[in-house]
């Protein structure tokens, strides 16, 4: 996009599927980093896809790989140590890790954009607000520094932060963890991207504030019919926003549900595990469900199913087969669409 | 001598605690250690805290410092821990909650205001009377990975209580009550001479409670133990805790974001906003009826782990921020979020109590709350 467009306010509207390609597609992603204790598998053969308008949240704990693919996606991974061995992914149907630097840097921002967790380390110090938003237009679409301040005002005005003409000076430190991440999120904005992804966007919020951001997240997204990837290990936060659900474990999908069949009946024992383990009002002064043992060093990721050595249903075949994702299926035989399951047991689990 | 059975006696919640500082002032140091041994009934308050305030200065100028104003982090706090209970302590960042465990714990000198342990002022209490004090009052601390010192092995780090108070554990006896101590938090007794590096984060925060419980404490104060810790340990981490608390009849202050969490492990809960306790009752009082619209709307800001239920669910989202604790709102420092506020919440400072409304009623809505509007909303259970 060379053309300066003045009246770029809202985009086209985008419709679901462009001839039966998804907004993006990855398949049989790895990603691994080479380190001094060996090579850690990060990613083990990720398959996902967006469609614009959804959201797609990925759960997992730290180091499932969930933030890892993330940066693939966004092609901001430390390469060196970080290696991308097999894989593609494939943006409107064309593989991004094909391209050139300079085709990706096109994409980048401006096609796909991300917020980060942590707005205070994610944003410049030494810079001010206005400064850092109106870089996207300078950079991208050559505006003048005059120009790109206006639009950083209005984007400013988009995410609802108030008095923002007055507050376009100032440096990120003089604004709250809320107020900054309406920045970051204005930020990933700011180009009207088809793709969000949002690595963590509320973690470090408290609760009511993670609700605004949340609201405004959802309705800006809604509104620009975006696709949105929600990278998050906050159960809560899934069940409020996601349309349909990947969860990872040391490097791969063990489930895929819609949002409201994974709550309702999960098809993996990780899943099922996590799901348990949120306290409820019933269990009162019961113990709570804990699934035992610590997720595997990447280095050493068992064999056979990662989770066989914290599984309650593991048994030999999980010691020894890497199981697939299985289509899940109702007990009559009629498949569920959108539910996979990366268990040998999955039926077990599911009916039983 | 009176002030020896202070402690067992069925002390009132809202006892006169003047008396007591009378008292006190009068008798030997030695006396202060014997109250402090004397044991405390289940049930009976272990910890009294009246009108604790902290303000950190704001100072201007290098040579000559003058003061500009005060951030008010803990602006007059009060409540009690009893014994063998778990008080939780909620609230948004910012809102003094971690500076209350510091007071607690002695780590910050108060402004003013008393923290009664076993009927003694411990923020007057200084030499042997303040350190048998502090082997009973112990702290887990937030963050794994920077309370524990890289360079010492684990077993210097649970011992090292044993350094300072050396009744402790005999010399010779040090190895084996912290590889005891390692057993009881869950971890391998052989690993010992491993360093905090080579734990995960679950692990670590085992080593940080193995260390608060190395000198047998009656109190300690949990600062969000669990956020940094992933969904699947975090249940690990709670359950060792109600189990060590049963075992060893602690009294924990637990303070956490988490309200989920909260709820499951606390008897009573207190909310705190800017400073100032909202809100105090126990878990049912709080979580189903909650009186205070602070109260409500942190509570129906959680989401919820049910797809089924965001459609249907109430929820009050609040606009802007907490304001700056250096320039609290005048009268009720909700108001400025607040939809209910009027004129009198601007001029007038809530009191904590149980509203004058509900003071006759027996439902679980009265106890204590500081609105003058406060009024009976169930935020969690609303479809």
């Amino acid at each position: 996009m060379t053309t300066i467009d003045k009246t770029a306010g809202l985009p086209e509207p985008r419709s679901g599927r462009d001839g039966g390609t998804p907004l993006l597609e990855v398949r049989d992603l790895h990603v691994e980093f080479h380190t001094r204790d060996g090579v850690a598998k990060a990613v083990n053969g990720v398959n996902y896809t967006v469609d614009a308008g959804e959201t797609l949240a990925v759960l997992g704990e730290s180091g499932s790989g969930k933030s890892v693919t993330a940066q693939a996606i966004m092609g901001i991974l430390d390469m060196p140590p970080g290696k991308i061995p097999q894989g593609e992914i494939l943006f409107r149907g064309e593989d991004m890790l094909a391209m050139s630097n300079e085709e990706r840097r096109k994409i980048r921002g401006q096609k796909i954009a991300m917020i980060f967790q942590d707005a205070l380390s994610a944003l410049n110090p030494v810079l001010s607000v206005g400064y850092q938003l109106g870089e996207m237009f300078r950079v991208h679409q050559g505006l003048s520094k005059k120009q790109a301040k206006a639009k950083a005002v209005e984007l400013m005005e988009r995410v609802r932060i108030p008095a923002a003409k007055e507050r376009v000076n100032d440096y990120p430190h003089q604004f709250s963890g809320g107020m900054r991440q309406r920045i970051m999120i204005a930020m990933a904005l700011a180009l009207d991207p088809d793709l969000i992804i949002a690595d963590e966007p509320t973690t470090a919020l408290d609760v009511t504030v993670q609700a605004q951001v949340m609201d405004l997240l959802a309705e800006l997204q809604q509104e620009f019919n975006m696709g949105l990837i929600l990278i998050t290990h906050d159960l809560g936060v899934v069940a409020d926003v996601a349309d349909k659900i990947a969860v990872m474990y040391a490097g791969r999908i063990v489930e895929t549900a819609p949002v409201h069949e994974l709550y309702k009946r999960p098809a993996h024992p990780y899943t099922r595990g996590l799901l348990d383990s949120i306290p409820r009002l019933d269990q009162k002064g019961q113990e709570l469900y804990a699934i035992k043992g610590l997720p595997p060093n990447l280095t050493r990721i068992p064999t056979g199913c990662a989770f066989n050595p914290r599984c309650p249903k593991a048994e030999d075949i999980c010691r020894t087969e890497t199981p697939v994702l299985h289509q899940v299926t109702e007990q009559g035989g009629g498949e569920i669409a959108g539910r996979g399951s990366a268990c040998h047991f999955w039926k077990e689990t599911i009916h039983g | 001598m009176a002030d020896l059975n202070k402690g067992e006696e069925p002390v009132d919640r809202k006892s006169d605690v003047s008396a007591t500082e009378a008292a006190e002032a009068a008798e030997p140091a030695g006396a202060v250690e014997a109250a402090i041994e004397a044991p405390v009934e289940r049930g009976e308050p272990i910890l009294q805290v009246r009108n604790l305030v902290k303000h950190f200065p704001l100072t201007q100028g290098i040579l000559f410092k003058r003061q500009i104003g005060a951030v008010k982090a803990v602006d007059g706090i009060s409540f009690d821990l009893y014994q063998g209970e778990t008080l939780g302590i909620v609230g948004e960042s910012g809102c003094g909650k971690s500076t209350v465990a510091k007071l607690l714990m002695l780590l910050e000198t108060a402004t003013s205001g008393e923290v009664f342990y076993k009927g003694q002022d411990i923020t007057k209490l200084s030499g042997r009377a303040l350190r048998a004090v502090r082997r009973n009052i112990q702290m887990v601390f937030q963050d794994p990975y920077t309370s524990l010192n890289p360079r010492m092995t684990v077993g210097d780090i649970i011992g090292e209580p044993f350094d300072i108070h050396p009744e402790g554990a005999p010399k010779g006896d040090r190895r084996r009550k912290v590889q005891e101590l390692l057993d009881v938090v869950g971890l391998n007794p052989e690993y010992i001479n491993r360093y905090p590096h080579q734990f995960s984060g679950g692990q670590r925060q085992r080593i940080g409670i193995a260390r608060g419980l190395a000198l047998n404490p009656e109190i300690i104060i949990c600062d969000e133990p669990v956020s940094a810790l992933d969904v699947s340990v975090q249940a690990q981490v709670i359950n060792l805790m109600e189990k060590l608390q049963d075992e060893f009849n602690l009294s924990y202050l637990f303070i956490a974001h988490d309200l989920s969490i909260v709820r499951h492990i606390s008897d009573r809960v207190g909310v705190m906003y800017l400073g100032k306790m909202a809100e105090i009752g126990t878990d049912a009082e709080i979580y189903d009826h909650p009186t205070h619209p602070y109260t409500q709307a942190l509570l129906s800001a959680v989401p919820v782990p049910d797809p089924e239920a965001r459609e249907g669910r109430e929820r009050i989202i609040l606009t802007g921020d907490v304001p700056s604790p250096a320039n609290p709102p005048s009268g009720c420092r909700f108001r400025t979020r607040c939809w209910k506020a009027q004129d009198k919440c601007a001029t007038e400072v809530p009191v904590l109590a149980i509203p004058e409304r509900f003071k006759d009623s027996e439902t679980l809505a009265a106890h204590e709350s500081a609105c003058h509007f406060a009024e009976e909303k169930d935020v969690v259970h609303a479809a």
